[in-house]
């Protein structure tokens, strides 16, 4: 058995930014039921690696459309963009500068007089700039323009320091709780 | 994971940790970030008249690797000049701190650090 490759037409899903979590995952368990190794039991050896195979292919797709960074950095793949960031580094002076900054409001709020107060006006502002960077991507990403595409990976980029940066937050809220 | 001597002293012990200000026409400040990780370095460096680093101050927000590579980097470039500050290498950053693979981009970041620190100083002195 041949499983689709692409995530989108896997999931009978419209290849855009946007997608509808609740039907990702109903068409996520259909198709997961098809493959289950109680099916492929009696099958034969190559078969079942297939079924295996295709499992994981499966959990990937998934796994890859649930989260909005991965869901844009596949979208900018297929759109033959190289989204490799290992070893890149940004220097936008600019946002950095608002990255440090937001990393020290980050640090004072641990100390501040109603530190979950401090944290949750830290989050308010996190999200006011990745709903604008989000916004902004989503419409790169319907282009086909290279320059377009090169600025949507630019706005992804600059998502994932908001990523860290709120799992940040997130650590520092829990070690306040175990306090 | 774990983390060598190395870079366990210099996390443990930062040197050099700080800011300068960015205004004065002697300093020089390189800002840099890693996307893969989210790590944001900022590498600030004070030239003599005659060309040499006085002093080099870092904030780095990331991981053990990734503070421990621009400790290091703040305490080689003090007496160097900005040539000799400029050749140095990420390669030399993670031999001395024993970086495992997967951590070798934080000793690139050091590296471009003190390169847009020198470039910052010298567009200002230009």
């Amino acid at each position: 058995m041949a499983i689709e490759q692409n995530y989108f037409i896997l999931f009978e899903l419209p290849q855009q930014y946007q997608v509808d979590t609740a039907l990702l995952s109903e068409r996520y368990r259909a198709l997961q039921k098809t493959l289950h190794p109680d099916r492929y039991a009696h099958k034969s050896e190559r078969e079942q690696l297939q079924a295996v195979q295709a499992s994981a292919h499966l959990n990937e797709a998934l796994a890859t459309l649930k989260s909005p960074l991965r869901r844009a950095a596949y979208l900018l793949s297929l759109k033959g963009v190289d989204t490799d960031v290992s070893h890149q580094t940004v220097s936008d002076g600019a946002f950095l500068m608002q990255q440090m900054m937001l990393r020290e409001q980050l640090d004072d709020a641990r100390h501040a007089d109603d530190p979950f107060e401090a944290l949750e006006e830290l989050l308010e502002q996190l999200q006011g700039s990745e709903a604008e960077l989000q916004q902004s991507l989503e419409s790169q990403l319907q282009s086909d323009d290279p320059a377009v595409l090169s600025d949507a990976l630019d706005n992804l980029r600059k998502l994932q320091f908001f990523d860290k940066l709120r799992h940040e937050i997130e650590r520092v809220e829990d070690e306040l709780d175990d306090l | 994971m774990a983390y060598s001597e190395e870079v366990l002293d210099h996390y443990e012990n930062p040197r050099n940790v700080g800011k300068m200000d960015d205004k004065d026409q002697q300093v020089g400040t390189g800002m840099v970030g890693a996307p893969a990780c989210g790590d944001v370095m900022r590498l600030q460096i004070k030239v003599s008249d005659e060309g040499v680093i006085e002093d080099a101050k870092f904030k780095t927000y990331g991981c053990g690797s990734a503070i421990a590579s621009s400790s290091l980097v703040t305490e080689w470039v003090k007496g160097m000049t900005l040539d000799q500050a400029a050749d140095l290498k990420n390669t030399q950053i993670s031999e001395e701190l024993a970086l495992p693979p997967v951590k070798i981009h934080c000793s690139v970041l050091a590296e471009d650090a003190i390169k847009a620190a020198i470039a910052d100083y010298r567009k200002k002195n230009g």
